[in-house]
């Protein structure tokens, strides 16, 4: 139920990260002086939080994501099953997110 | 009562014209996000460095520009469906709903085609 939410957050969140993903490719291809004025922001120390968090609303997503998939598909929808995989999605999400962060992030 | 044939309620032009194709469309692209994500946030950490001439040579690689594309568009594609499922869900009011499905479709759109014609300018320029 819980996790059901941060599904939707997570993926309404990732709309944004994808906003800001569009603005980068799109400031690329202006020139080299808008592509600075992009990245100085995205750099800057106030933005990184973001980063982290939208690199922990990917990891997430992605790991809940095939969860989701497996349910539709029919499998691992009895309760034991269900809160078993949504501890792994959890866990992962956290350390995936965790490690990408300390490697491209910060 | 419906003002429908049979025929036309059997051939999919009921109520939930296209809802089957959508609930398939954003399956199939979460499943071409699953490879294409994880290959961009590896590729993000594999980059030399994130200054113009890094990410314009990176860009530029054709597998990178096929790929890139690829990603726009099913994220695209993700995103402007799951956020159409959330406004359904939340936004009160026949009327601001369609007018905010709307403005989120159109967004989607114009996005998606900015950030392609952007990767394509990248790939073909000079």
């Amino acid at each position: 139920m819980w996790l059901s939410s941060l599904h939707r957050i997570t993926g309404l969140l990732l709309s944004l990260g994808a906003v800001a993903l569009a603005i980068w490719l799109i400031a690329l291809a202006t020139g080299a002086d808008s592509f600075a004025a992009v990245a100085r922001v995205y750099g800057a120390a106030w933005f990184k939080p973001l980063l982290v968090g939208w690199a922990f609303c990917f990891f997430y997503h992605l790991a809940n994501g095939v969860r989701h998939l497996a349910w539709d598909a029919g499998y691992g929808f009895d309760p034991a099953h269900i809160r078993a995989s949504g501890w792994t999605v959890v866990v992962v999400a956290f350390a995936a997110a965790a490690a990408f962060s300390y490697a491209a992030i910060i | 009562m419906s003002l429908m044939t049979p025929l036309n309620r059997v051939l999919g032009l009921g109520k939930g014209a296209g809802a089957a194709e959508h609930w398939w469309l954003q399956r199939m692209t979460a499943v071409a996000l699953l490879p294409l994500g994880l290959w961009l946030a590896y590729e993000l950490l594999m980059l030399p460095g994130f200054d113009y001439a890094s990410v314009v040579a990176w860009v530029r690689e054709p597998a990178t520009s096929i790929l890139l594309i690829l990603l726009v568009v099913a994220a695209g594609y993700h995103s402007a469906y799951g956020v159409q499922v959330v406004i359904e869900d939340y936004v009160p009011g026949k009327g601001m709903r369609a007018a905010t499905l709307m403005a989120s479709t159109l967004a989607h759109v114009a996005l998606t085609i900015a950030a392609v014609f952007a990767v394509l300018k990248i790939a073909f320029g000079p």
